[in-house]
């Protein structure tokens, strides 16, 4: 089975997000970038299945500037066969990414087909089934279990109140969610082999976002915090609190 | 006449009361554009019965296409019928609710409609005639405030945010729609429910999650008292501690990576207040903190806190919240 995985690198999930002078960007001093959580279990997904198959090839793309290639060379650690660089700055506005990463996933032959199901940036959760639409292809979104018989793919998606059941013949496109599987972390031979392995590069020119960012804001503060009282004698304090000041029992 | 189309959604031929939502944000922006309502509805066969509702809510037109098939998701059937409507009408919103159906539906009708989209908005106005919507980024560490200039704006709301009422009733008037459900690339074949008849964490009006300071699994038969206590709109949820121990499922967990939840009232018993829980929970109407550690971080955002232990404050306060309601 052939694999393509789309990679995003992202800020850490613990980076303290300052706003940047123009006021609609996230200052990227002193940042640390990682490769998307759920983009590293959808690599995993990728690689499992290769390992078990005992053949096939997965290749990871990503749409990001220069840096990116460290998230490419980690992918490439972590057991990826190739990787692709489209060199420019990935916008706000999902569907000018997914176009961008359609047009070069048309060129590529392939059986699955697999995304995060969301960067941890942006939080679009917008580009999988974007892609796929794009690319006519079948599609399941917040995948936490696939199986995959003679081309033939069952996926349980998770959705409010429980799990829906998502079948359709590959080729197609799977974006996956925690639980899915436990994302490998890179051998040192996988980081030394990493080094010999194919990355292609090349620039695109991304088409105008129809979304315009007016502004970038820290979150709406809440209200002043306070502290009710200790253990159990404070409880008919709290209640009453929560009846006749926030009306909310 | 311009018009607003807002995607109802149901399951089993009923009709998700976030749907309400959604028709009446429309109707809200519908109002300030001088532009109707249209509520469009897929589901089984009897879908009709509630969907006529959602004139209350502000419809002026209701469309339903009612099938079988369409009783569990059917995104390329639901792809057609909003791109033929946009077509048909002269379209300058479509409103989605941010469910898991409403994110996947409303991204491939984008990339149908080769039209930007916004996910997950928890404000919407117009202004200068064009929408103006603001959704949290970066786990919602930032909010960014975002123009979208070219019609039909594509936005999906996040659930809980939006009133469901206090809107003018629409015309209401029903018509159905031909759909036909076709041979579709991606079939939904199954719903299963989890095991808890209870409602989903995202969205239950009152939440009461545990973590870490719950100790142990079996401790989670307070918790549930104290949801039953709060009645039918709580729900039980999860730090991310909790589910990696397997003492609770998955699809309890708040948090980044977990659910995103704007519950009115949301209980963190036992939770340390991790920046990846905070971004699941710190848009909540009212959050009650819960922690023997009066410095854990979780303080910093509760409006409420109680310092002490669990196991005596969590049953005192079932108990109080009975003494109340009955
Ligand atoms: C990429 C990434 C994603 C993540 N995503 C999520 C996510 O989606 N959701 C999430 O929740 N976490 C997430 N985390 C994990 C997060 O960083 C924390 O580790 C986690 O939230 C801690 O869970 P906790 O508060 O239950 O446990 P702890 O941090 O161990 O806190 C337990 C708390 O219980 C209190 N306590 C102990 N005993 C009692 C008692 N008897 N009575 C009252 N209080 C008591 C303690 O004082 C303490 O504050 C993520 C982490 C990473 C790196
Ligand atoms: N710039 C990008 N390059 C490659 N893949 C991306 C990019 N942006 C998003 N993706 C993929 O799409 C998924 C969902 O992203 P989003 O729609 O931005 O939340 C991510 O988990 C990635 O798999």
């Amino acid at each position: 089975m052939k694999s393509i995985v789309c990679i995003k690198r992202v800020p850490d999930s613990e980076t303290r997000v300052t706003i940047a002078p123009d006021g609609r960007s996230l200052d990227s001093s002193g940042v640390k970038y990682v490769m998307n959580p759920y983009d590293e279990i959808a690599l995993e997904e990728a690689l499992a299945r290769k390992d078990a198959a005992g053949e096939g090839s997965v290749t990871v793309v990503t749409l990001g500037p220069e840096a990116a290639k460290d998230t490419l060379r980690s992918a490439l650690a972590m057991g990826a066969d190739e990787a692709l660089l489209l060199r420019a700055d990935p916008p706000a506005d999902g569907l000018v990414v997914a176009r961008a990463l359609a047009d070069a996933l048309r060129e590529r032959e392939f059986d699955l087909l697999l995304f995060g199901k969301q960067a941890i940036d942006d939080d679009n959760m917008q580009v999988p089934a974007m892609v796929a639409e794009l690319l006519e292809l079948p599609c399941a979104t917040v995948v936490t279990g696939l199986e995959i018989e003679n081309g033939h793919v069952t996926a349980r998606r998770e959705v409010e109140g429980g799990h829906e059941v998502v079948e359709f013949d590959l080729p197609g496109v799977i974006a996956t969610q925690k639980g899915l599987n436990k994302p490998r972390h890179p051998s040192v031979r996988g980081i030394m082999m990493a080094k010999k392995k194919p990355l292609e590069e090349r620039d695109v020119e991304l088409e105008a976002s129809g979304l315009e960012v007016l502004e970038l804001t820290p979150p709406p503060p809440r209200p002043a915090p306070e502290i009710v009282g200790e253990g159990a004698e404070a409880v008919p304090e709290l209640v009453r609190r929560l009846r006749e000041e926030a009306r909310v029992l | 006449m311009a018009t607003i189309l807002a995607v109802a959604e149901s399951r089993a031929g009923e009709l998700r009361p976030v749907s309400r939502e959604v028709v009446a944000t429309a109707r809200r922006l519908a109002d300030e554009l001088g532009a109707e309502v249209e509520a469009l509805v897929l589901g089984a066969p009897g879908v009709q019965g509630g969907a006529t509702a959602l004139a209350e809510a502000g419809a002026d037109r209701i469309l339903v296409a009612e099938d079988e098939a369409f009783g569990l998701y059917a995104p390329d059937a639901a792809v057609r019928a909003v791109q033929e409507r946009c077509e048909a009408t002269e379209c300058v919103v479509v409103l989605f609710a941010a469910t898991a159906q409403g994110k996947d539906l409303s991204a491939r009708c984008a990339a149908r409609l080769g039209r930007s989209l916004a996910t997950e908005v928890t404000e919407v106005a117009i202004d200068g005639g064009v929408p103006v919507v603001v959704r949290p980024q970066y786990a919602g560490k930032a909010y960014a405030r975002i123009r979208m200039p070219s019609a039909p704006a594509l936005i999906s709301l996040r659930p809980n945010v939006f009133a469901a009422g206090g809107v003018s009733a629409g015309r209401g008037e029903v018509e159905a729609l031909a759909l036909d459900a076709g041979m579709p690339r991606t079939r939904v074949t199954a719903f299963e429910t989890g095991e808890r008849e209870r409602l989903d964490v995202a969205e239950a009006s009152i939440v009461v999650s545990g973590g870490r300071g719950m100790q142990g699994p079996e401790n989670w038969k307070l918790l549930e008292d104290l949801v039953d206590a709060l009645g039918p709109k709580a729900t039980l949820g999860a730090s991310r501690a909790v589910v990696d121990a397997g003492w609770r499922p998955h699809g309890e967990q708040v948090g980044q990576t977990g659910k995103v939840v704007s519950p009115g009232l949301y209980f963190a018993v036992g939770i340390s207040g991790a920046i990846q829980h905070l971004a699941g929970m710190r848009t909540a109407g009212v959050i009650v903190a819960i922690n023997r550690d009066p410095e854990a971080p979780i303080f910093n955002v509760a409006n409420y806190g109680l310092v002490g232990d669990a196991f005596e404050i969590v049953p005192k306060l079932a108990e109080e919240i009975r003494a109340i309601r009955s």
